[in-house]
C-alpha cells in the first residue's frame, strides 16, 4: 500500500489492481470486467484456439453484438454476408469458450457501452476493458475503463490481466452550473476544444467540480465517453450518491446487504484532499454555449452562435493547411454562420448519446414539430431496454409523428459498419463522437452536437440554436 | 510475431497531423475475421477515388513509395479508435516503422503487439526525416532497434527512446501472453485476496 500519501481516484483503483510490479515499472494489472463485441474479438478467440488456451474468467466477461448489426427488423436474416459471418463467429466463440452473451434478439442487447452500466455490470472501483476506444464511457461509474486492441483482448481473455504502466493524472474541473439548453455533450465538446484532441495523451482525466457533480449518470457517461477524443487513456468521475442511486437494483449489481457493503467500499474511492495531479485545467460552466463541430477533428468545435473560421487568420502554417483541408472536405465557407449550414441527415444515437435521457431531450424538441423537407432523421436507441422504456413513455410516437425513423439498437451511423451510412457529400448533424473524414460513410460530412441540437437541426433543416426552441 | 531488429528501407512522407484510425483503415473494412489482407485498403480514401481508381498524387501510389517500409508523419498519429486493424493494415502493406512527433496511446500500444516500431521524435527532427523521405530511393533510412538509432542517408545518427520491456519483446518477436502466464500464481493469489476483501463482487452469469 502507498501509506498516507494522498491519492487520486485513479491511483486508488490502479493500486488495488496491481497483481505484480515488474522491475521496469510495468504492472500486471488485474481486469474485473471484459466486454467483448463482434468486430475486435474474432482474431483474439482464434489466437486462443491456436495456442490451446481457455478463457480464464468467463464469469468476468460479457459479449454482445453491436457494431455491425442492422437497425431494421432483426427477425430477418442479416443481408450483408461479412456482417453475418462476424456475428455468427462471435456466437460460435462464446459457445465454445463459455462466455456469457446477450444475443441479437435479447431485450438486453445494445451498444456495449450502454449495456454495461445499464445492467450493473460496470461498477465503481473496477477495472473495465473492451476492444473499443469508447470504453472510457464506463469511467462515469467511477471505474478505470479503457479501450484495448485485439492482441490485448486475447491477453485479457487468457490471463484476466494486462501489462500496463500507470498513466499520469489530469484534473478537469468545471466550476459553476451549465446554462439552460447546455448539456453534457456541449460541456465535453468545450473541454476538447480547449485542450485539443491530443490534450489528454498519456493521462487519465478526472472530471470534477460543481457542473460535473450536478450531471445525472447519462450526462456523466457522455462526458467520459469522449475522453478518448481528447486523447486521454480514460476518463473518471468520482462515485457519489448519484452513482449509488443509479447502480442500486441493477440486475448484475450487488443486491441488499451486499450492496450496502459495496457502497461502504465505493465511498473510500474519491480522490484524497491534496492528491497530486500532473496537469489541471479549469473551465467555467456558465461560459459554455451549445456547441457544434465544423471540421474533421473533434477539437474543431465552436459555439453554435459562431462562424466558420478563416484559414488565412491561422498563424501556424501546418494548422492553416489543415484548416483549409477541413473546410474543403466539409464544403464550408470562411465567415459562414454555423446556423446557416443546411443538413441532409440527422443521427441521434451512439454510445455517446443513445440513453433514455438523450431520447427524451430529442423528443422534447420534436413534439408538435416536423422533420424539415428533404432531411432524413434517425433515432437509434442504445439498447433494447432503452427502446422499450422510450416506447412506454410514448417517445417513439412523438418522434415517428414528427417524421423521425425509430430503429433497433446498435452502433449504426456512428461508424457506418451496418447499412446506416452517409453517401458521398451528405451532411449529417450527429450525436456521435467522431467527425473524422469518412467516419459515417465515404465522403460523408459530420457535425457533432447534442441530442436536443440534433433534433433542432432535423426540424429546421439546418444547424440551429436549441435555446431558441424554449 | 515477427521480430524487429534492423530495417533499411524507403520511407514515405505523409505530412499530415491527426491521422486517425478511420483514415488508416475505414470501419467498413473491419468486417473481417482475419488479421491479414487489409493492406489493400490502407489509407483507402486517400489512396483511391470514388470509383476505386488509384489517386496518382497520393504518396503510396508512387514509386518507390509503393515499397515503403517506414512512414514519416506529423503529430497525434493513430488517434481515434482502438482497432488493431490499423496496425494490421500498415503491416500488411509492408510498413514496419512509423516515425512521428507523437502518437495516440492505444495505436502506439497496438503497434508493439504486431512487430511495428513506432518512434517519437521532435517535430524538427521529423521534418528533417521528411525531407530525406522525399528523396525516395536515393535516401533510405536505417532503423537500428538494438542501438536505438535512426540513421539518415548522410550517416547522421538520431537516437530515440523506447521502453526496455517493449524493446526486448520486439527484438525477440515475443508474444506477451506467454510472459504474463509466468505470473499465473500471483494472478491466482490476487483473485483469492480480492474475493476475501470484496465478497460482494458478483460474477456474470446470463440465464
Amino acid at each position: 500500500m502507498s501509506g498516507t500519501k494522498p491519492r487520486t481516484l485513479f491511483d486508488k483503483i490502479w493500486d488495488s489492481h496491481v497483481v505484480e510490479r515488474l522491475p521496469d515499472g510495468t504492472c500486471v494489472l488485474y481486469i474485473d470486467r471484459h466486454l467483448v463485441h463482434e468486430v475486435t474479438s474474432p482474431q483474439a478467440f482464434e489466437g486462443l484456439r491456436l495456442a490451446g488456451r481457455k478463457v480464464r474468467r468467463p464469469d468476468e466477461t460479457i459479449a454482445v453484438v453491436d457494431h455491425n448489426v442492422p437497425t431494421s427488423d432483426r427477425r430477418e436474416r442479416i443481408e450483408n454476408p461479412e456482417s453475418r459471418l462476424q456475428i455468427e463467429t462471435l456466437e460460435r466463440n462464446v459457445a465454445e469458450f463459455g462466455v456469457p452473451y446477450f444475443p441479437l434478439l435479447d431485450m438486453r442487447q445494445g451498444i456495449v457501452h450502454v449495456i454495461g452500466p445499464e445492467q450493473g455490470i460496470s461498477l465503481p472501483g473496477m477495472t473495465i476493458v473492451c476492444g473499443d476506444s469508447h470504453t472510457s464511457t464506463h469511467g462515469a461509474m467511477g471505474a478505470l475503463a479503457f479501450g484495448i486492441g485485439t492482441s490485448e483482448v486475447e491477453h485479457v481473455l487468457a490471463t484476466q490481466t494486462l501489462l500496463q504502466k500507470p498513466a499520469r493524472n489530469m484534473l478537469v474541473r468545471v466550476d459553476g452550473r451549465l446554462a439552460p439548453g447546455v448539456t453534457a455533450k456541449d460541456l465535453v465538446l468545450a473541454i476538447i476544444g480547449k485542450i485539443g484532441t491530443a490534450g489528454g495523451t498519456g493521462h487519465v482525466i478526472e472530471y470534477a467540480g460543481e457542473a460535473i457533480e450536478a450531471l445525472d449518470m447519462a450526462g456523466r457517461l457522455t462526458v467520459c465517453n469522449m475522453s478518448i477524443e481528447a486523447g486521454a487513456r480514460a476518463g473518471l468521475i468520482a462515485p457519489d450518491q448519484t452513482t449509488f442511486d443509479y447502480v442500486r437494483g441493477r440486475p448484475f449489481a450487488p443486491q441488499g446487504e451486499e450492496f450496502a457493503r459495496a457502497v461502504e467500499y465505493w465511498r473510500t474511492l474519491p480522490s484524497d484532499p491534496g492528491a497530486h495531479y500532473d496537469r489541471v485545467v479549469t473551465l467555467n460552466a456558465a461560459d459554455i454555449a451549445p456547441m457544434v463541430t465544423w471540421g474533421t477533428t473533434p477539437e474543431a468545435v465552436l459555439p453554435i452562435t459562431g462562424t466558420v473560421p478563416d484559414p488565412e487568420q491561422v498563424e501556424d502554417e501546418a494548422a492553416r493547411a489543415q484548416t483549409r483541408r477541413m473546410l474543403d472536405y466539409m464544403a464550408l465557407t470562411p465567415g459562414q454562420k454555423l446556423t446557416d449550414v443546411p443538413v441532409d441527415v440527422v443521427f441521434i444515437g451512439s454510445c455517446t448519446n443513445s440513453r433514455i435521457e438523450d431520447i427524451r431531450e430529442a423528443a422534447k424538441i420534436a413534439r408538435g414539430r416536423h422533420v424539415a423537407a428533404g432531411v432524413r432523421a434517425l433515432v437509434v436507441p442504445g439498447s433494447g431496454l432503452v427502446k422499450q422504456q422510450a416506447e412506454q413513455e410514448g417517445l417513439d410516437r412523438i418522434l415517428i409523428e414528427a417524421g423521425f425513423e425509430w430503429r433497433e439498437p446498435g452502433c449504426s451511423m456512428c461508424l457506418g459498419m451496418n447499412p446506416d451510412k452517409l453517401t458521398p457529400g451528405q451532411r449529417c448533424a450527429s450525436t456521435s463522437n467522431r467527425n473524422f473524414e469518412g467516419r459515417q460513410g465515404p465522403g460523408g460530412r459530420t457535425h457533432l452536437l447534442s441530442p436536443a441540437m440534433a433534433a433542432a437541426a432535423a426540424v429546421t433543416g439546418h444547424l440551429a440554436d436549441v435555446r431558441e426552441f424554449a | 510475431m515477427q521480430a524487429f531488429t534492423t530495417l533499411t528501407a524507403v520511407a514515405a512522407p505523409l505530412p499530415l497531423a491527426n491521422v486517425d484510425t478511420d483514415k488508416i483503415i475505414p470501419a467498413r473494412f473491419l468486417k473481417t475475421i482475419a488479421r491479414t489482407g487489409l493492406g489493400r485498403n490502407l489509407f483507402d480514401s486517400l489512396r483511391y477515388d470514388a470509383d476505386g481508381k488509384e489517386r496518382p498524387d497520393f504518396v503510396l501510389n508512387q514509386e518507390p513509395y509503393r515499397h515503403a517500409q517506414i512512414l514519416i508523419a506529423h503529430e497525434n498519429f493513430g488517434c481515434g479508435s482502438s482497432r488493431e486493424h490499423a496496425p494490421w493494415a500498415l503491416l500488411d502493406f509492408g510498413i514496419r516503422c512509423v516515425i512521428a512527433p507523437d502518437f495516440a496511446d492505444i495505436f502506439f500500444n497496438n503497434c508493439f503487439k504486431n512487430g511495428i516500431l513506432p518512434i517519437s521524435l521532435p517535430r524538427a527532427v521529423c521534418d528533417k526525416l521528411m525531407q530525406d523521405a522525399r528523396l525516395g530511393d536515393n535516401a533510405r533510412l536505417t532503423v537500428d532497434l538494438a542501438r536505438q538509432v535512426v540513421v539518415r542517408p548522410d550517416g547522421e545518427e538520431i537516437p530515440f527512446e523506447i521502453d526496455p520491456l517493449r524493446k526486448h519483446l520486439l527484438l525477440n518477436g515475443l508474444d506477451d501472453i506467454g510472459q504474463t502466464l509466468q505470473h499465473v500464481a500471483a494472478i491466482d493469489a490476487f483473485e483469492q485476496r480480492r474475493h476475501a476483501e470484496q465478497p460482494w463482487l458478483p460474477g456474470i452469469a446470463v440465464g
